[in-house]
């Protein structure tokens, strides 16, 4: 299925029915995210009983219960290694990482590097809303610069990742951006993430209105994305001398794109070689 | 291109270093998957597995940490593969958090820790038993864990395929404890072929998928597993769950589906609980030791046998959950009893929580990177049968 009209998605198909109402807050990117994500795996026509959902700790890993699917909910910043064990003995399996910016890039920073340097066929989305929401609010590797979150009271001093490109000097297979206001282009995106043969690192600008948005008098939702948007400025960053920590402007759709070896792929040629050669 | 010998291993005498035994045990019980991390003294499991793994058409993979390698192994057991991870105290430290993860949502796995010299980085290449403890409490809240701690090459090979027989029956975690020196001893022992060992495999679910409750336990405690891609489509939390397998703050759920999981061990009591009792019928002073303190101490039983001295071992070969019932039948009788171990006393604490107020229970304890000695352990017992 390469196009299909958004009519004929039926979002309630690919849902856990029986857990709604969801736990979201009013205003939250991530049920967005999370959408875009259900109608990616639509329109590639994914049979739900082979796929399966890895996520970790934090509102970003209460997403995965939501997907009819084989929904995994596993350790803080673990969803990585998980899903590479499981890829590897499962290779029939689509394995789909879902993780935040605290998961992924605080406490699951070295499980991140190393999936995209090895590169084996996982799609990992990253849902960045800049602050960790379910402890409450606080400041996350993420977090812009001067905002303010309970443990940065007096404004965060500390500059944050981008994500991107911290993934594409990795190695990762394929790198991509896109904001919660676009959703067909967050739909494509994914679809390009979950179709590239090798380690597809997306990550997915999302908001927290509820906590971020009211400590920072950033507006609500609408206000939040549209200011996304004026931040997506595709022709300011790359000689920006903010990187690899993120500049207040940010490039959106897929960044790069490498041929490199598939992981398992290649692990399987090389050991069908050794093992040809020795018999 | 180098090369390796494809040769399939047969039932035979070989001789065979303790950690390279765990690996072939591994396989023979069907793991097919191996993620870890190198750490001394534990390094030839890893070594072994990345050898004969790919010859199985299984997978070796050498993660970034300890962390990252028991969430490997977990994945890929979520996959429906029999999996095992191999490390030392450090490392199981790293691992515990996963550990956890694996009791409380009842992921099958082996965890190898060949003990080395603690706290910390403390003595890589010196034996300890130094984490008995850990090993029964070093994840955070209750949690079911298997602990066995072979005590030598030979039994290293049996405990292992009996590590994943439980694991993967009982959906617990289980861990393999023993020290650098049993690790690194090379014995001649006997390589079985899978079709010679009793293999126990997961009970996957055949209810249809709309019948199936996740987390509805037998009569023995266990539930059924789904395996991915088969139709079931569910959700596995670390989070405290209902049978339903989704998050719940239920009391009584929260309850139930806790006493559930800590008592489906004792549940399967004889199963679980191995042990053995050496010349204990009749003896005045019994040794309570295990790993390579026990092999000390069966030789200082044999030689104060030979002196006349009523001495006995009871050597647990299932550490956690301690042979409670046989110990309290075999050995609390004994009155003198005497717990050598590489540590400064932990297993010691158990035994004296169990003894009845008029045992007597002694501790002999090395910290100094040494092994006990069958002869230190006979002093200890002519000391304590003269103190009559």
């Amino acid at each position: 299925m390469t196009e299909t009209s958004m009519h004929a998605f039926e979002i309630r198909d690919y849902l856990r029915k029986e857990l709604m109402p969801h736990f979201m807050c009013p205003g939250c990117g991530h049920g967005i995210a999370l959408r875009a994500l259900l109608w990616a795996l639509y329109e590639l026509d994914i049979d739900k009983n082979n796929l399966a959902i890895v996520s970790g700790i934090g509102c970003s890993g209460r997403v995965g219960a939501y997907i009819d699917a084989n929904t995994m909910h596993v350790n803080h910043g673990r969803p990585l290694a998980y899903a590479t064990g499981l890829k590897l003995a499962r290779p029939d399996l689509e394995v789909i990482v879902i993780t935040g910016d605290g998961d992924c890039l605080a406490i699951g920073g070295n499980h991140l590097i190393h999936a995209c340097r090895r590169n084996l066929n996982l799609t990992c989305i990253m849902l960045n809303n800049e602050i960790y929401g379910m402890t409450g609010g606080q400041v996350s590797p993420t977090t812009t610069v001067d905002r303010f979150t309970t443990t940065t009271p007096f404004g965060n001093h500390e500059p944050g990742f981008d994500s991107c490109k911290l993934a594409a000097a990795a190695g990762a297979g394929l790198v991509g951006r896109e904001i919660t206001l676009q959703v067909p282009a967050l739909k494509n995106l994914i679809k390009e993430g979950i179709t590239h043969p090798g380690f597809a690192f997306l990550e997915v600008i999302s908001d927290c209105t509820e906590i971020y948005g009211r400590k920072n008098e950033l507006g609500e939702s609408p206000e939040m994305m549209l200011s996304q948007k004026a931040s997506t400025r595709s022709d300011v960053y790359g000689n920006s001398v903010d990187q690899p920590f993120r500049p207040n402007a940010f490039e959106t759709g897929v960044l790069t794109r490498n041929d490199r070896p598939e992981y398992a792929d290649a692990y399987k040629q090389h050991m069908g070689r050794i093992m040809a050669a020795s018999n | 291109m180098s090369t390796v010998s494809t040769a399939a291993t047969t039932s035979a005498l070989q001789s065979v270093e303790g950690n390279h035994a765990c690996a072939l045990a591994a396989i023979a019980a069907g793991c097919r998957f191996y993620a870890g991390y190198p750490i001394t003294p534990s390094s030839e499991v890893a070594e072994k597995m990345s050898v004969e793994l790919p010859k199985v058409g299984g997978t070796f993979i050498q993660m970034e940490d300890e962390i990252a390698s028991m969430g490997a192994v977990l994945g890929a057991s979520m996959g429906g593969v029999k999996a095992l991870t191999a490390t030392s105290g450090p490392g199981f430290s790293l691992k515990q958090e996963n550990l956890g993860y694996a009791s409380m949502a009842e992921i099958p796995c082996v965890i190898v820790n060949v003990m080395r010299g603690g706290p910390s980085t403390g003595l890589p290449t010196r034996p300890s038993q130094g984490d008995v403890m850990q090993a029964r409490w070093g994840s955070h809240g209750d949690h079911p864990v298997i602990v066995l701690t072979p005590a030598s090459v030979d039994e290293i090979y049996t405990e292992t395929v009996r590590a994943f027989n439980l694991s993967e029956l009982l959906r617990v975690p289980v861990v393999l404890l023993y020290d650098e020196v049993i690790g690194h001893l090379v014995e001649t022992i006997e390589l079985r072929e899978p079709a010679d060992l009793e293999l126990f495999e997961r009970r996957w679910t055949r209810a249809p998928p709309e019948e199936y409750v996740p987390f509805a336990a037998a009569d023995d405690g266990v539930p059924e597993m789904a395996r991915p891609g088969d139709g079931y489509r569910t959700h596995i939390t670390g989070l405290t769950h209902g049978e339903n397998g989704f998050p719940t703050q239920n009391p009584e759920q929260v309850d139930r589906v806790m006493r559930r999981l800590l008592g489906k061990l004792d549940r399967n009591q004889s199963l679980v609980e191995h042990f053995e009792a050496l010349t204990c019928e009749d003896a005045d002073i019994i040794i309570v030791a295990y790993g390579i303190t026990s092999r000390a101490a069966r030789r200082a039983v044999k030689l104060g046998r030979e002196q006349g001295i009523g001495v006995g071992l009871f050597r647990p070969i299932t550490l956690w959950p301690f042979p409670q019932q046989a110990f309290v039948e075999i050995v609390d009788s004994a009155g003198k009893i005497l717990v050598p171990e590489l540590n400064a006393g932990q297993l010691c604490l158990e035994i004296e929580r169990l003894c009845s107020p008029s045992s007597k229970v002694s501790r002999m304890n090395r910290i100094d990177g040494l092994a006990i000695t069958p002869n230190e352990i006979l002093e200890r017992v002519k000391a304590l049968e003269s103190n009559d």
